[in-house]
Order: C-alpha cells, then structure tokens, then sequence
C-alpha cells in the first residue's frame, strides 16, 4: 500500500528546526520480584512500576533483534515455553502494542488477558524450579548523537548510519514510554517538511512486527521512494 | 596486548562505539578504583585488564587495585565462594578474624582514592568498612551464583553487601533480595582477543598439527577444566554413544589439573575411560592456550558445554561467537545465550546430548543456521563494548538511584 501512495519527487522541503538524532541506552535492574505461575504473575503485573512493563514488553527487541517477529515479550515467551500454556501465550503475543497510547493501558490489558485466562481455568500450572519469572525493569539513558538532519536526503542518510538504539528511541520510546503521539520520525516528517504521504506511511509501520535492523531498512526505502532514489 | 576503541568499529558498527565515547565525556575525568584478587587468571581479571585501557580511552581515570592475603585469607575465600554456591561449610569466629584482618591490611595498603569503588566479589567485599573516611560511590560486582547459598555463607558477607550503593549481577537467577539496587551485566568476550579473533586456515590447521587433531573427521569438542561440574566423563560418554552412527573425533581441552587434585582425578579418570582410541583427544592446556582454544573451537563441527552447574559460562558465547552450533547443558547462564533449536540446542542427559550431535551432524544446514544465529545474538548481547557501555551506564545512574529516564 505504502509502495504507491507517495509520489517520488527530487525536490523536498528544509526544516525550520533540525531533527537531532538521540540513542537510547537501557540498564536492567532486577526488581528481586518473581512469579511461580499465573496467579502470582497477575499480581505482579498489578503493582510492578511501569518502567517494568515496558522492559518485558521491549527488551526482547534489543537482545534477540534477529529473533524477531517472534517472540513479542517475556510474559509470552514464559506463558509459552515455561508454563507450556499455549493458548494463553498466544493470546499476549498477539496484544498489539500499538494500539495502546501508554504503559498503563498496556498493562491493563495484559492483566485482563491473565485474569480471563484464571477464571476459565482450574488448573494452575508452576513453573519448574529454576524457570521462575523474574521482573526487571530498565533504566534508559537519553543521549544526543551529535548527528542532525535539515532536510529528507540528510535524514534518510542519517538512517542508514545512526546505532539501532537511536532508531528504538524515536519508534518505541516516544511513542510509548514519553507518550508522544506519534513516533519522532513521522512527526518530524510531517510536522517540518509537510510531507503528510511519507509521515502516514511511517506512521503506520508497526514497529513490533520487524526487527531493528528489518526497520531501518524499510524507513530507509519508503523515504527512497518519495526521493526517487 | 589491548585493542583500540576504533578496532572495534569494523564489528560492532561506528554507532556503538560513537554512543561510547558520548557516555564517556559524561564521566570524564572521574576516577574509577576496581578492586579484585587476582591480576592474572580467571574471567574477571581477563576482562579488567581490556576494559581498563578501554575506559582510559573514553576519559575515566581507570585504576586496578588487587587484594593481598595470607594463605589462610584464600583458603577461607575459597570456602566461602564454594558456600555461596551451596557446598556446606561452617564459619568460626577466627575465619572472621581472618577476613576481617587481611581487610585491614589492604585498607592501609590499596590507594582507594576515586569517585567510583568497583568492588568485584567476596574477597574484596569488606573494604566497604572504611567508606565514610575514603567517600565516592560503592559498587559491588558478584559473579557468583548467590540463589541458594549454604547456610552461614550469604549472612557471612551480607552485612557488608548491604552498605553498598549499587550491586551488579551476571544472570537474574543468581541473585536473592537485597537492600540496595540490583542491575543486571552480563559478562562478555572480546571478539579481537586472542580466543575470539578470526584465525586463517593456515593458524588454524598448523595448531591442530601442533595438537594432534587431524582435520579429516569432524570435531566435536568441549572446551572446559577438568572438573565434575562440567561432566566430561557425561561428554566422553555421549559421543561414544554416538559414534556408530556418525564418524568424528572428540577433544576435551581445559586446564586446572595442575594446582587442583580433583582435578588431576577427573582428567586420570576421563583418560582411563578413553583408553587408546585414536578418536580421543584429551587436551591439558596451560592457561595461556588462548590461540589453542581459538583453534580448536574454530576447526570443531560441534562445541559441547555438557555443564551440570554453570557461572555464566562465557566458553557458549566463544563458541557462538565463531558461528558454531553448541549442544549445552541448561544450567547458570547459558539459557541466556542459547534458545533451544533457535542458536543452539539445551540438552540435559548424556543420551541426549549423544542424539543431538547425531542430528547436527547429520544435518548440517540446520546446525549451520543455529551457528548463525548463534553469533548473531552473541554480536548483540555478549561483546566487550556492550559491558563497557553497560558499566558506564551503571557508573551514571550512581548519580541518579530514582530515575527511570535519565537525559544525559
């Protein structure tokens, strides 16, 4: 779809206000919390700070970027592979993050998803010693790159250099974690060059579904396609 | 000899190395004391020794003191980190005098002037003791498993774990509640060292010459000291299981017989069970046998890790690194480094391990791509730089305990 709804031209706009490029760094902490089984893991997910959601919902894509798409986050992966309760890790697999504006509304629904599973079943499994849920949580860092972008070409040069944790903070965190509405690059896009196809392509990317790599690549063609590279 | 922050580029991309030196200028000119108790041998000091110069590049005043002790304080040091790990030991009043009198002498004699104390593991622990006269931020690095100590053991230096500002630990499941901060920093290899450098064919074959490692059959090999912990007599067993079906050569390679009489056991015992089979290669390395190891591993078709209890186990992610598939034993830290059928196979019986070196070498494509995506996930998680970044990290939230976003 996005392939033709942006018309290639060689002439695009300048900003007034450069995009600068930040990273972000993530340092895990262990919480000392764990879960045996679902109830536990439920009660957690209640009262855990939200810098704990949104590690297990987004660390796996820094540390098994080549995993991707599968598997989305821990609570999945251990509902699945630990517990061997398949249909529930199905079920918070498939949570689409994007659909959610904050961590809160996030971890409402992975509770709900939970407390469903609970009251349907009678059985509650434990996971075998050893293999306990551990929460963590992740501290980010925010840190200017130095690199800016005045115009497309430059941003889309920039793109194909930047680390993966600079691409991560302006899809994943702005969005969620700084709840901005939109990610930094559709915004930037729309906002400084009035480049409204390109913005509503990128804005529609769901960056859960590709990996960091897989993510620059396709923001690097899209934004190919509005210069005619 | 240690590399340079730009050698690294070429593997691990300019970005990363760039987000270094930014990290780097926010630290610049802070002193950073690391002290542990031993400069030569074991993990902890092979990875001080790289990454100080490293942190000198970025700005940090990076020291290394090193405890000094009578043979008494590293016998009790040495119950004590067997007692962490479970082995029962009861502690006196005099071990404590021990500990307590050998802190006192390194308190007089280590320079711990700096901003930053990076203690690594019990031996060092104690210095904590004078922290309001020398000042700077405390750390505490624990590469120990502390899930299920013997008794005695954790409350032996939990008094002193307590008074520190942060502590960091290699895996989630080594750790147990504690009053202060717990990060998570995962060791990690040095991919331009001499164990993890790319070899040519000629270095690798002219070592395998050297040894007595033909190249005609395919390897299977387990690099680890000769200690029942790491089952090589499960190993050896294994591949006697499975040769029938598939023609190769096994190598069991380590060090540690010499100054260990378990040790020396083990190894009499996994030779007298491989008796004169040309197939068997069983290897007492000196610990200097980097290019060795990086031979064997690079030369071998499989790398086994058969550990029944494990640290992190860092011999994974060298074999990964070099994009071999790697059957293991899901103990310690190696579930971390391999997901099952993905980068690797965990298996957890002899019989076990004997099918899937059948498989693997059978079918080769699919060990291939779990070699990939081995080294893939080594590449993102298991590097040099990504510990370097991870103690800066760890050094910056000293500043800011209660952040959950911090701008630097």
């Amino acid at each position: 779809m996005n392939q033709t709804s942006i018309p290639a031209s060689t002439t695009t706009a300048s900003a007034e206000q450069a995009f600068e490029f930040c990273a972000r760094l993530n340092l895990t902490l262990l919480t000392g919390r764990r879960a045996r089984d679902l109830a536990e893991m439920a009660e957690n997910l209640r009262s855990v700070p939200g810098s704990v959601i949104y590690h297990h919902t987004h660390h796996f894509l820094v540390q098994h970027q080549h995993l991707s798409p599968e598997p989305p986050n821990d609570f999945a992966y251990w509902v699945s592979n630990i517990l061997l309760e398949r249909r529930l890790g199905e079920e918070l697999a498939a949570i689409d993050v994007m659909r959610f504006a904050t961590i809160h509304d996030l971890r409402a629904a992975l509770v709900r998803v939970i407390e469903a599973n609970l009251e349907r079943t009678r059985e509650v499994r434990a996971a075998p010693l050893g293999q306990e849920f551990h929460f963590m949580r992740s501290v980010s860092f925010v840190l200017p790159t130095g690199v800016r972008a005045a115009g497309l070409r430059e941003l889309r040069n920039a793109l194909a250099y930047v680390s993966r944790s600079a691409i991560s903070y302006h899809m994943f965190d702005a969005r969620l974690r700084l709840e901005r509405a939109d990610n930094d690059f559709a915004a930037w896009i729309e906002g400084q060059l009035g480049e409204h196809a390109l913005a509503e392509a990128l804005r529609t990317i769901d960056p859960y579904t590709h990996t960091e790599e897989g993510l620059r690549r396709k923001m690097i063609n899209l934004i190919d396609q509005r210069l005619g590279n | 000899m240690s590399a340079k922050l730009a050698e690294y580029i070429p593997i691990v991309g300019e970005g990363v190395v760039q987000e270094l030196s930014v990290l780097g200028a926010r630290l610049a000119g802070k002193t950073v004391v690391n002290v542990n108790s031993t400069r030569i041998g074991g993990g902890v000091a092979e990875i001080l020794g790289r990454l100080i110069p490293l942190l000198g590049e970025v700005g940090i005043n990076a020291r290394w003191e090193v405890v000094e002790g009578t043979q008494d304080f590293f016998a009790l040091t040495k119950h004590l980190h067997n007692a962490l790990h479970g082995t029962p030991h009861t502690f006196t009043a005099e071990d404590r005098g021990v500990f307590d009198n050998t802190t006192a002498r390194n308190l007089e004699r280590l320079d711990l002037r700096g901003d930053i104390m990076f203690i690594h593991d019990p031996q060092p622990v104690g210095l904590i003791r004078k922290r309001a006269a020398i000042g700077g931020k405390w750390l505490w690095r624990c590469h120990i498993d502390l899930s299920a100590p013997a008794p005695g053991a954790w409350e032996f230096i939990e008094p002193m774990v307590r008074q520190y500002d942060l502590s960091v630990f290699s895996a989630p499941q080594f750790t147990r509640a504690l009053a202060i901060p717990q990060v998570l920093i995962s060791p990690s290899i040095d991919p331009l060292s001499d164990k993890n450098r790319e070899l040519s064919r000629t270095e690798i074959e002219a070592t395998l010459l050297r040894l007595g490692i033909r190249s005609d059959k395919p390897i299977v090999t387990q690099i680890s000291r000769f200690d029942r912990l790491k089952d090589p007599l499960g190993v050896l067993e294994a591949w006697q299981l499975a040769r029938p079906r598939v023609d190769c050569q096994l190598v069991l390679a380590g060090g540690g017989a010499d100054d260990d009489p378990e040790g020396a056991e083990v190894l009499r015992e996994v030779r007298d069970r491989a008796g004169n089979d040309m197939d068997v290669h069983i290897l007492d390395l000196p610990p200097t046998s980097h290019l060795e190891i990086n031979a064997i591993q690079s030369a071998s078709a499989i790398v086994i890790q058969k550990s029944l209890r494990e640290g992190f186990g860092l011999t994974v992610s060298e074999a990964l690194w070099k994009s071999k598939p790697v059957i293991a034993g899901a103990a310690g830290g190696i579930p971390l480094q391999i997901t099952h059928k993905y980068s690797g196979i965990l298996t957890h019986t002899i019989e076990g391990t004997a099918f899937w070196i059948k498989q693997l070498l059978s079918e080769p494509e699919f060990a291939r791509q779990l070699g990939r995506n081995g080294h893939n996930h080594v590449h993102a998680n298991f590097l040099l730089t990504r510990h370097m970044r991870d103690y800066m990290l760890a050094f910056l939230l000293l500043e800011h305990p209660d952040a959950d976003v911090i701008r630097l």
